[in-house]
């Protein structure tokens, strides 16, 4: 039984523990300090349905062997257009919604197309190519956001020339799925539409995964010599994951920013793939295997750790930027911990 | 063989037409590009120079070398506390700084050996990891359970360091030591090279290669500078703004040298074996996982050195931002300079630095004459910096691949 605890322990990690420890300490602070467990509870929500689609983007690329994609910025450009046409075509509320989504879907995924092509060309070195090729890409964005024929007076500046760096979308689709069928209970606010939309993800991803595709998918990762022996094309399935987790980045960045209430262009995107990776990797992940389980788990501990760190620092002392501390150690930090668990692994 | 030396040196002969395109689009006097240029030389050169040990060593761009830099900033922040002005300033910085570094390094290399064949995926993410440590020693701790109060560093309500502090009793202190004008520079430089070029021509130490070969980029920069001796000597030339902080280059100069030497002694030769092949330095008796912490070690100590030179030549610190992004810019100019991730030179690092801060310093008004925005270009020079990156890392990966893949068929 002793064995049996110890094995169940090593396998959820040393890092996994402090994380949830650290998180278990918090909640117990904030309730001995007063503050209340309702608003935290309800913004814990919000941010697990607003990010949990870029998480559920880590899972295929980790599936078919090609680990966390740290190219997700890729997808997010792509919604990001999207969300942009909706605002110039003057469209407003769910048309504005699923428009952005129309678009970005076809657009990530011909980039997800070539990315996918690159990534089966660097095989071994996928995290430090999709990292760099996701960082450039924004930056070649930089240059596109201002030479771009955006017309519109909410998104360019007034003088000069380009986009704003952050276009609200109060009165477009700000809030559109959050506000869909949400409804109160013992002072928590659930925002049904935005859970049920990431539910709907995560249903699709599940069903994809025992799929034939998926089944020979997670062949690929599991071993690219025995796919190959079993006469399955390993780029091919490589190629779709890189594809569908672009795909959901851009998908990813529309929910993302209804809840948001703004686009946020530029620099913002370059930084989106590593939370996320982090995110799945909390939830009990590692770069070579992940479930939907992970996903879930991940993103709503990373994100209630985040939501409660700040109140409860904040009472302790009076510091800003202690919230944005938090996310960067323990993200960065697991990240680091996966890393180094891959090599004792292989 | 001229093919070859075209498609050898096809990356720098690349970013040579993009800078010769940007200075002349800018519009700017070549003696101002020059001054600016050595200024950015001065400032950023000891951190390229600080990327090669690791590269020899097989570990691939150190982008770590953020957390050397990161050791120098709290070593400033100490010698502002004190007030410690001017060289001596700078000494105990360098001095206090150094153990710091060397601390980190032996802490970068044992992760980097727990994640070999993902060290640079280890490395970028060490720097954001020991970056987000950092903020929490000098937003929460300090003020808080180190009893800090010195209202000229901190933030009002007593916790946490300003986001910038004011190095002006810092400022120039290793600039300002010893300064000449521009054409005076070449002949110093001309005479130091000259005379390498014929130490190593007659030397008869280490003739294993033929030592004219080693010998003739020293006399041709020599020659160079001669060259722009008599043609920056008149009083007339745009020049004469230039002035050339002699000291600095000299440390920028001794690390390089330091470098040649140490690719000469045991430790160097083991460097090289370890970056040629870990089985092999193995079964040769070589420590390699020892020998890995070294390189490190001596980047990030080389690092740290090099962010107090740019620090005290811009005169204030970014506490939370200056150290951000010199390992992109620094790795970036590397690359441009015709580097690989297996393979760098002094003479790249050195091509490297003068084409990438040319490149920098007039893209913003190449930008703005040629397309009516400096912003453009400002964003240009940045796309560069990470696509050269990413294209390079693309290219050693697909190669790594490539010859993975025929070792499978044969």
């Amino acid at each position: 039984m002793k064995k049996l605890l110890s094995s169940a322990l090593a396998s959820f990690g040393f890092a996994r523990l402090i994380i949830v420890a650290f998180l278990i300490v918090l909640v117990i602070g904030a309730a001995v300090l007063g503050i209340p467990l309702g608003p935290l509870l309800s913004n814990a929500l919000v941010r697990t349905g607003m990010n949990g689609i870029f998480v559920l983007a880590m899972l295929p690329t980790i599936i078919s062997g090609i680990g966390p994609n740290f190219g997700l910025p890729l997808g997010i450009l792509c919604g990001l257009v999207g969300g942009l046409l909706a605002i110039e075509l003057d469209m407003r509320g769910f048309p504005a919604f699923f428009l952005a989504v129309t678009v970005g879907i076809p657009l990530s995924a011909t980039v997800g197309a070539i990315y996918g092509w690159l990534l089966n060309k660097v095989k071994g070195s996928e995290m430090m190519v999709s990292t760099y090729v996701g960082f450039s890409f924004v930056s070649l964005m930089n240059i596109g956001w201002i030479i771009m024929p955006f017309a519109s007076p909410e998104m360019v500046w007034p003088i000069g020339r380009g986009l704003r760096v952050t276009i609200s979308l109060a009165d477009r689709f700000a809030s559109v799925l959050d506000q869909f069928w949400a409804f109160q209970i013992f002072g928590v606010v659930v925002p049904t539409g935005l859970l049920l939309a990431f539910s709907l993800m995560c249903v699709l991803m599940w069903l994809f995964v025992r799929s034939k595709a998926g089944m020979a998918m997670k062949a690929v990762g599991d071993s690219r010599q025995f796919a190959l022996a079993s006469g399955i094309n390993v780029d091919k399935y490589r190629l779709l994951s890189a594809v569908l987790s672009t795909v959901l980045g851009a998908v990813g960045i529309v929910v993302f920013s209804q809840s948001f209430t703004f686009l946020q262009l530029y620099e913002a995107p370059m930084g989106m793939g590593f939370p996320a990776a982090a995110a799945i990797l909390i939830g009990g992940a590692t770069v070579r295997r992940a479930n939907i389980l992970n996903v879930i788990l991940g993103v709503f501990l990373f994100q209630s750790l985040l939501v409660v760190s700040l109140p409860v620092i904040n009472k302790v002392i009076m510091v800003g930027g202690v919230a944005e501390i938090a996310r960067i150690i323990v993200s960065n930090g697991i990240i680091l911990y996966a890393l180094a668990q891959v090599s004792r692994g292989d | 063989m001229k093919r070859n030396f075209l498609f050898d040196n096809m990356v720098v002969l690349l970013f040579v037409a993009i800078t010769g395109i940007g200075i002349w689009f800018s519009g700017l006097s070549l003696g101002f590009v020059v001054m600016d240029l050595v200024t950015r030389i001065a400032r950023n050169g000891l951190m390229v120079v600080a990327l090669l040990i690791p590269v020899t060593a097989g570990m691939g761009l150190n982008f770590a070398v953020i957390l050397g830099a990161m050791a120098a900033q709290i070593a400033i922040i100490a010698v502002i506390h004190w007030q410690i002005a001017g060289i001596s300033g700078i000494l105990l910085a360098t001095l206090l700084s150094t153990p710091l570094a060397i601390l980190f390094g032996i802490f970068i290399g044992r992760l980097l050996n727990k994640t070999r064949g993902q060290e640079m995926i280890t490395s970028m993410i060490a720097g954001f990891f020991a970056d987000g440590l950092y903020m929490l020693l000098l937003m929460v701790i300090v003020g808080t359970l180190i009893p800090l109060r010195n209202p000229q560093i901190m933030l009002p309500h007593g916790i946490g360091i300003l986001n910038t502090v004011d190095l002006a009793i810092l400022r120039g202190a290793v600039d300002d030591l010893y300064r000449l004008s521009f054409p005076h520079f070449m002949v110093l430089v001309a005479v130091i090279f000259l005379s390498i070029g014929a130490w190593f021509q007659y030397s008869t130490r280490g003739s294993r290669q033929p030592s004219a070969k080693k010998a003739l980029p020293f006399f041709l920069i020599a020659g160079a500078a001669a060259i722009s001796f008599v043609l920056t000597r008149s009083p007339d030339s745009s020049f004469v703004i230039v002035s050339v902080p002699v000291v600095t280059f000299a440390i920028i100069g001794l690390a390089c040298a330091f470098l040649g030497f140490i690719a000469t002694t045991k430790l160097g030769q083991d460097f090289r074996t370890v970056g040629q092949d870990q089985h092999v330095a193995k079964i040769s008796g070589i420590d390699v996982d020892k020998t890995r912490i070294i390189a490190i070690t001596i980047s990030t100590v080389m690092a740290a050195w090099g962010q107090i030179l740019l620090l005290s030549n811009l005169g204030n610190l970014s506490t939370y931002g200056s150290h951000i992004s010199v390992g992109v810019f620094a790795i970036a100019a590397l690359l441009i300079g015709g580097a690989t991730v297996t393979k760098a030179t002094v003479g790249q690092a050195l091509t490297g630095l003068v084409l990438f801060h040319t490149l920098f310093l007039v893209s913003p008004m190449a930008g703005r004459n040629l397309l009516g925005d400096a912003q453009l270009g400002e964003f240009f020079r940045v796309f560069i910096a990470y696509g050269v990156i990413a294209v390079s890392l693309a290219m050693y990966a697909w190669k790594r691949a490539y010859a993975g893949k025929r070792q499978l068929r044969s």
